[in-house]
C-alpha cells in the first residue's frame, strides 16, 4: 500500500513538473496545483498508512483507543488544502491578467522585455 | 491589569499588532488618509513591542508562549530568543520606514487597492515566521507573507509587474510545496513538529539518516526563499518591477525570512550531521556570493544591480552559518542586522534617484545631475553603498571583518578569499551606480528622458521631504551600527551562543524536566 501511494505521489510530481515546463502559463498553474496535491499525499503516506478508526474517545473512557487514527497529519493536510486553494485562486487571476495585458498565455511572450521599456 | 495582559502576551504582540492594524484599516477602506495614519501608528507600536521584547529576552532569556494554553509539544509554541527578537526589531524598522515612505512614492491608484492593509499583513507574516516555535506554523506564516507579497508585487498590473509576478509566484509556490513535504516527512520520522521537540529527538539520535535527508529537503526550500545559488533566479527577475517602497520592504525582509529559517533549522534543530549539511551550505554560500556579484556587474538598471547584490549578500550570511562557530554565527547575526537596514535604504534611495532623474537606467543620462542638485540624496546613497561594500568605519565593514576572521580561524581560506574578492567587486558595482546615476548629468547633446510635465506617474516626479527624511534616518542608523559596533557585536555574540546552546532552547519550551542528550554539534 505504501508503495502504491508513493508511486502515485511520484507520478503526480512528474506530471506537475512536466506541466510547469510547458510554455503555457495556464498549464504552469495546473502543474503547481498537481504538485500541491502530491505534497498532501506525501504527508498522508509519511505519517503511516494503517487501518484505524476515528480519533474519538469512546464514552466512559479517558484516553484514545490504540486503534484511533493520528489526527495531526489530517489537520496538516486540511490546512495545506485551504492554503493551496487560496494561492491557486490568486494564480488563476494572475493568468487572466496575463491574458488581459499580453493577449497570450505563452511565457515566451514575456521573456524579452527590457527593463528600460517599462513605464 | 491591561499592562499585565500586554506583558504576558508580549511574545505574540508583534503578530497581533499588524493584524489588528490591517483589520482596522479595512474598516476605513474608503479613506486613504486614515489607512496611512493607522499603518504608521501600527508600525510604531510594532517597533516598540519588538524592542521591549528584545530588551526582555536579552535580560531574562528565552520567552515562550504556548498558544491556547496547550502544553508543548501538543500545541503551537511561540518561542522568542535573542535571534527572533532581533529579527522582529528589524522588521519593525523596515516596516516603519516603508509606511513613512509610501504615501509620497506609491501612485494613488495603487494605494487605493488596499495597499496599506496588505503591508500590515505582510509584516504580520514576517513577524509570525520569526516568532513561531513550530515547523508547520512556520509554513503557515510563510504562506501569509507570500500571499500578501504576491498581491503587493502585482498591484497595479503593469505588464512588467505581471511578468515578474509570474516568476516570483511560481518559484515561491514550488518552495512552499517542498517545505510542506519536508514538514510532513519530519512528522513522519520524528512524530513531532515542535522545533524544541525536534531538536531534542535529533540530539537523542533518532533516525539520523532520514533526518539528514529531510533536512536537506528543508534546506532546498529555504534556499529558494533566501535566494541562494542556484535557486535565486526569481529574485532579480521580479524585484525591480513593483513600486520602490514595495521592493524596499521585500529586499529588506523577505529573503531574510529564508535566512532566518535556514539559521533556525541548522542551529537549533538539525545538527545531527554538521560535516555533511554545513559543507553543502559553505559551498552554496561561496557560489551565491560570486554568482550574485558577477550578475550585478552585467546589469544596467539601478534596482537590478541591487537585486543581484541581495543574492550576493545572502552568501555572506550563509557563510557564517556554514562555518558554524560562535564567532561565525555572531558574524551572521551582525551581518543580517546591518544588511536589512542598508538594503532597504538602497532601494528607497533608488526611488529618490528615479524621481529626480526620471529614469532608473544606468545607460541613459538623467534629467539632472544628482551630484550637483541633490547632495543629500547622494550622501545617503554613499553611506549605504559604501557600507554594503564593507568600507570602514561603516556597519558593513565590521560585518564582513567578523566573517573573514571566523573563516580564517577555521582555516577555510577559500571562502575567506572569495568573500574578500566579492567585497571588492561590490565596491565596483556601487561605483558604477555612483558614476552613472549620481555623478553624470545630461550632456549637451543628450535628449532628456522626458520633461517633468510628461511624467507618467508619481514615481517619475521629484520625491517629497518625508521620503528623503526616511532614507536619511536609515542612513543614520547605518552609521550608528558602525559607531556602536562594539555593543551590537556583543549582542550578536550572545545571540550566537544562545543559538548554539540547543539545550537551553529545548528546556525553555519543553520544561526543565526533559533529558537532553549531549550529542549535537561535534
Amino acid at each position: 500500500m505504501n508503495l502504491l501511494f508513493a508511486a502515485i505521489a511520484g507520478i503526480l510530481f512528474a506530471c506537475g513538473t512536466y506541466l510547469m515546463l510547458r510554455r503555457s502559463i495556464l498549464r504552469l498553474v495546473m502543474g503547481l496545483a498537481l504538485i500541491g496535491h502530491a505534497a498532501n499525499l506525501v504527508i498522508f503516506t509519511a505519517a503511516g498508512l494503517k487501518r484505524t478508526g476515528p480519533a474519538i474517545i469512546p464514552p466512559g473512557e479517558e484516553v484514545l483507543p490504540a486503534t484511533a487514527a493520528d489526527p495531526v497529519p489530517q489537520a496538516l493536510i486540511l490546512t495545506a488544502i485551504v492554503i493551496s486553494f487560496g494561492v491557486i485562486a490568486f494564480a488563476v487571476v494572475l493568468v487572466s491578467r496575463v491574458w488581459a495585458v499580453a493577449g497570450t498565455d505563452d511565457t515566451s511572450a514575456f521573456s524579452e522585455q527590457e527593463p528600460e521599456a517599462s513605464p | 491589569m491591561i499592562a499585565d495582559a500586554l506583558l504576558s502576551a508580549l511574545p505574540v504582540l508583534p503578530i497581533v499588532i499588524p493584524l489588528t492594524t490591517a483589520a482596522l484599516s479595512l474598516l476605513f477602506w474608503r479613506s486613504l488618509a486614515a489607512q496611512r495614519v493607522l499603518g504608521f501608528l501600527g508600525a510604531i507600536c510594532l517597533l516598540a513591542a519588538a524592542i521591549a521584547l528584545l530588551l526582555e529576552v536579552d535580560r531574562d532569556g528565552i520567552r515562550v508562549l504556548q498558544a491556547g494554553g496547550w502544553e508543548a509539544p501538543f500545541g503551537i509554541s511561540f518561542v522568542v530568543d535573542r535571534f527572533s527578537a532581533i529579527m522582529t526589531v528589524l522588521a519593525g524598522i523596515v516596516g516603519l520606514a516603508t509606511f513613512a515612505y509610501s504615501p509620497g512614492s506609491v501612485e494613488g491608484r495603487r494605494q487605493r487597492l488596499l495597499y496599506y492593509p496588505l503591508l500590515s499583513v505582510l509584516l504580520a507574516g514576517v513577524c509570525g515566521a520569526f516568532l513561531t516555535g513550530d515547523l508547520f506554523n512556520l509554513y503557515v506564516w510563510f504562506e501569509v507573507l507570500l500571499m500578501s507579497s504576491f498581491v503587493l508585487l502585482a498591484l497595479g498590473g503593469t505588464p512588467l509587474q505581471i511578468e515578474g509576478a509570474i516568476k516570483y509566484v511560481t518559484l515561491n509556490l514550488l518552495s512552499s510545496a517542498l517545505f510542506l513535504i519536508a514538514a510532513g516527512l519530519v512528522y513522519g520520522s520524528l512524530g513531532t513538529l515542535n522545533m524544541a521537540d525536534i531538536a531534542m529527538k535529533v540530539r537523542a539520535g533518532e533516525h539520523p539518516d532520514a533526518t539528514t535527508a529531510v533536512s536537506v529537503l528543508l534546506m532546498t526550500a529555504f534556499a529558494i526563499k533566501a535566494a541562494a545559488f542556484p535557486l535565486f533566479f526569481w529574485l532579480p527577475a521580479s524585484y525591480h518591477t513593483p513600486p520602490f517602497a514595495v521592493s524596499a520592504i521585500f529586499a529588506g525582509l523577505l529573503t531574510k525570512v529564508g535566512v532566518y529559517a535556514m539559521v533556525r533549522a541548522f542551529t537549533t534543530m538539525f545538527v545531527q550531521d554538521v560535516g555533511f549539511t554545513h559543507t553543502i551550505l559553505l559551498v552554496g554560500a561561496g557560489l551565491t556570493m560570486v554568482v550574485g556579484v558577477l550578475g550585478a556587474a552585467a546589469q544596467q538598471e539601478f534596482r537590478r544591480v541591487l537585486s543581484f547584490h541581495i543574492v550576493s549578500q545572502i552568501g555572506y550570511m550563509l557563510m557564517g552559518l556554514a562555518l558554524f562557530t560562535p564567532l561565525a554565527l555572531a558574524g551572521t547575526v551582525f551581518y543580517v542586522m546591518h544588511h536589512i537596514v542598508v538594503k532597504a535604504n538602497l532601494f528607497l534611495v533608488a526611488g529618490l534617484a528615479h524621481g529626480l532623474r526620471g529614469t532608473s537606467s544606468l545607460k541613459v543620462a538623467g534629467r539632472i545631475s544628482l551630484y550637483r542638485s541633490a547632495p543629500l540624496v547622494c550622501a545617503v546613497f554613499l553611506i549605504a553603498a559604501l557600507s554594503l561594500a564593507g568600507v570602514p568605519p561603516l556597519s558593513g565593514f565590521f560585518a564582513k571583518f567578523v566573517l573573514l576572521e571566523a573563516g580564517a580561524e577555521q582555516g577555510s581560506w577559500t571562502i575567506v578569499a572569495v568573500a574578500a574578492a566579492v567585497g571588492l567587486l561590490t565596491l565596483f558595482s556601487m561605483t558604477k551606480i555612483w558614476a552613472e546615476a549620481f555623478w553624470k548629468g545630461p550632456a549637451a547633446g543628450d535628449p532628456p528622458p522626458f520633461p517633468i510635465s510628461e511624467a507618467r506617474g508619481r514615481e517619475d516626479l521629484p520625491p517629497g521631504r518625508t521620503m528623503v527624511a526616511t532614507t536619511v534616518v536609515l542612513a543614520a542608523l547605518t552609521v550608528l551600527i558602525g559607531v556602536f559596533a562594539g555593543p551590537i557585536f556583543e549582542l550578536a555574540e550572545r545571540t550566537a551562543a544562545e543559538l548554539l546552546d540547543g539545550e537551553a532552547y529545548i528546556r525553555a519550551v519543553l520544561g526543565d524536566g526533559v533529558a537532553v542528550a549531549k550529542g549535537g554539534p561535534a
